[in-house]
């Protein structure tokens, strides 16, 4: 699976530094020198919504090559680009070691599909990426969800935190003190996140930010109080955040009820991914999404649940800066 | 797991386990002070363990819980009342929701094992001098921002290091290092609780006895049968506040108050450690609404020890408890009538020892760990003849 490389040269770096620049500069927003004259528009993050039916086949089986395609048009529509490797090219640079973070707790029923994280590895590859590790929790998480567990060898490997474990010194963001698995640290140049739309028995939903409890020893501690401040806490962990570049979400399959074990008669065939760089924003409008949905059903809005997932809010805040949740400032495309 | 530490443990003389035992020398939950080293690390090592021969040895069904619909479970160990789905597990990290069956993962899976005094504890009116056979699991239910133990206690079992240690021979290892006492403790035995009762139904019957050191966040069930089962109990009260139960601690006042209301009803032997954390706790108001608290709803023979804060954990930001707060603490306690108040932590300092309240004299003389002299007569003081609460024989 492996590709040629080519040179690299200084002007192709600078181009892919840029694009890069602008890629983070929209995780913290709050970060631009202020300038002379009538203040800028504040940027906007971009959240693409991309469904299609046809991504299921007659008997409602999986189409790898229209889920390909749609991951194709997401990215296109994500960067602005007129090829998905033009795409992938803004995300990471060719030579990095890129994680694949999937979400496998609910198994094999609600979990990222491997037909999508094969479908982003052939394109990774196709940027110039030859080392992808794809890794998840445990192990056993990634078997139960279909995925084979590869830990040597160059290429596509795949393994939970239980292979290489978590650093010894804390990392430390408000009320979070994390050891981070060390697959994230050491390994990973550059992370794709790559949640499962779903509802959260407790914390409300669980999308892009809820999914880096992951990356770090104890998530049993960050449970209180809706998961609120702590999921913002554990995204803001240095470690973590400096190395996200993406989130990709598995909609293929949502889920409005009962999360986040697998329930089959609440999961509804949304057919689609959410892309953006800006988390917070991803999060906001995949809650909205399971919200309407539980209305749909006749089903009680999360608040009144006491599971509003109102670390989104947190996440967005002075302290945090992980991006927005503000609808003026989400530019929502349906594609 | 290497062969050589299932050979430690196996070893029958106490120069061959003194050799072998456990973590640095832990010390407990309160914030006891990191002495010298008993030993050399057992289980020193990276935080991912190699692989246990079989990790099914480590896992019993949990004794303390009730099934939910859809595979969800509810704790009933400890009053935080995890909701839990399955395949998940609930806030102490050690307890596991499979299939709808809750599981504890930490059966006999010591993690440190180590022979400390009991004054180490802190003891101080149990069996002064014994050396106390002291085992940990990983895990614990609750965070304290202070933690000394953070490395064992806010880590799941397959995180660190571990041995098979089962109730029967943590009986033959307690006799054959002539340990008179086995203590639970370092991490926070409540959420080893199946370990605990198994152990010291074993232990008793070997005439070994059983003490437990912990932060008393538990259900009354549990405790109730915890009691029934162990000699004494020592309760880490971390703060006479709510709200350092919530922002320091994240858990809850009011329930370890229950807790040590209901060892009282038991006539468990009970000791309390209050750890004195700089700006956090050490108000003259907290020291004496404690003080009161513990004379009215206990009595005032309930040892009270003031223990001197390191930094460590999350708190490194803070300085250690200076000695004035400690003694201001202790005479706060002493003004509101508490017989047996001490400091901790503070080696040589003339309240680590014992005085009878009623002629004031010394009857037990401690320096640090080691006792200098008893001088009690079946219990009581031998000066005085005032009876001296407490385990002695």
């Amino acid at each position: 699976m492996s590709i040629e490389l080519p040179a690299s040269t200084r002007r192709s770096f600078l181009k892919q530094g840029f694009s890069l620049g602008s890629a983070l500069w929209a995780l913290n927003p709050g970060g631009a020198a202020a300038s002379p004259g009538p203040a800028p528009e504040p940027e906007r993050s971009r959240v693409v919504i991309a469904r299609d039916a046809k991504i299921r086949t007659a008997n409602s089986s999986l189409d790898s090559a229209q889920l390909a395609k749609l991951l194709d048009r997401a990215l296109e529509a994500s960067f602005d680009c007129s090829s998905p490797v033009e795409a992938w090219k803004k995300v990471v640079r060719p030579g990095e070691v890129v994680g694949l973070k999937v979400n496998c707790l609910g198994g094999h029923g609600n979990a990222t599909h491997p037909e999508l994280v094969e479908a982003i590895s052939e394109r990774l590859q196709q940027a110039g990426i030859t080392e992808i590790v794809i890794w998840e929790r445990l192990n056993s998480d990634l078997e139960r969800a279909r995925y084979k567990i590869v830990e040597r060898g160059s290429g596509v490997r795949c393994f939970g935190n239980d292979t290489l474990g978590f650093e010894d010194d804390l990392s430390t963001f408000g009320q979070a003190g994390s050891r981070v698995c060390r697959t994230l640290t050491q390994v990973c140049d550059a992370v794709i996140n790559l949640p499962v739309l779903k509802d959260h028995g407790i914390a409300g939903v669980t999308l892009a930010l809820k999914s880096m409890f992951g990356a770090i020893h104890n998530p049993n501690k960050y449970h209180s109080n809706a998961c609120d401040p702590y999921v913002a806490d554990v995204f803001a962990l240095p470690p973590i955040r400096r190395k996200l570049r993406l989130h990709i979400c598995d909609g293929i399959n949502a889920q409005y009820e009962g999360g986040p074990s697998y329930m089959p008669q609440w999961m509804w065939p949304f057919n689609g991914l959410l892309v953006a760089r800006d988390p917070v924003a991803l999060d906001y409008v995949g809650w909205k999404i399971i919200e309407k949905k539980r209305a749909d059903a006749g089903m009680k809005p999360l608040k009144e649940l006491k599971r509003h997932p109102t670390y989104i809010l947190t996440a967005a805040d002075a302290e945090h800066r992980l991006g927005t949740c503000d609808p003026k400032r989400i530019e929502q495309v349906e594609i | 797991m290497a062969r050589g530490r299932d050979d430690l443990l196996n070893t029958v003389d106490r120069r061959a386990f003194l050799k072998a035992a456990s973590l640095p020398c832990l010390a407990a939950c309160s914030g006891a002070l990191v002495g010298a080293p008993l030993a050399a690390p057992l289980f020193a090592g990276p935080l991912v363990a190699p692989a246990v021969e079989n990790d099914a040895q480590f896992i019993r069904e949990a004794k303390f819980y009730e099934k939910l619909p859809y595979k969800k479970i509810k704790c009933k160990l400890c009053p935080r009342e995890c909701v839990i789905d399955d395949q998940e597990r609930g806030y102490c990290g050690v307890r596991e929701n499979r299939g709808g069956t809750y599981y504890t993962l930490v059966h006999s899976r010591v993690v440190t094992a180590h022979i400390d005094p009991i004054e180490k504890k802190p003891f101080f009116h149990f069996l002064p001098g014994a050396e106390a056979f002291s085992v940990a699991t990983a895990g614990c239910n609750v965070n304290c921002k202070m933690c000394q133990n953070w490395d064992i206690s806010q880590v799941r079992p397959e995180q660190v290091r571990s041995t098979y240690v089962p109730p029967d021979r943590l009986t033959a290892l307690a006799r054959q290092n002539n340990c008179p006492v086995i203590a639970y403790t370092y991490s926070e035995p409540v959420i080893f609780l199946e370990y605990v009762l198994d152990c010291a139904q074993a232990v008793r019957a070997a005439g070994v006895r059983s003490v437990v050191v912990s932060g008393g966040y538990i259900q009354t069930d549990p405790l109730n049968q915890l009691c029934a089962r162990v000699d004494a109990i020592k309760i880490d009260l971390k703060a006479y506040s709510e709200k350092f139960y919530k922002e320091v601690v994240n858990g809850e006042l009011k329930p370890v108050l229950e807790a040590l209301v209901t060892l009282r009803k038991n006539g468990t032997w009970n000791e309390i450690v209050y750890l004195v954390v700089p700006t956090l706790n050490d108000g003259d108001s907290e020291f004496r609404g404690l003080a009161r608290w513990i004379k009215s709803e206990l009595g005032p023979d309930v040892p009270l020890h003031f223990s001197r804060f390191h930094p460590e954990y999350l708190l490194k930001n803070l300085p250690p408890t200076p000695l004035e707060t400690l003694e201001r603490a202790k005479a706060i306690a002493d003004a509101e009538g508490l017989h047996y108040v001490y400091i901790g932590n503070v080696p040589g300092h003339p309240a680590e020892s014992t005085y009878c309240p009623h002629c004031r004299r010394k009857v037990v003389e401690r320096t640090g760990y080691t006792i200098a002299g008893i001088h009690l007569h079946h219990g009581k003081c031998q000066y005085c003849q005032t009876p001296i609460p407490g385990v002695w024989t």
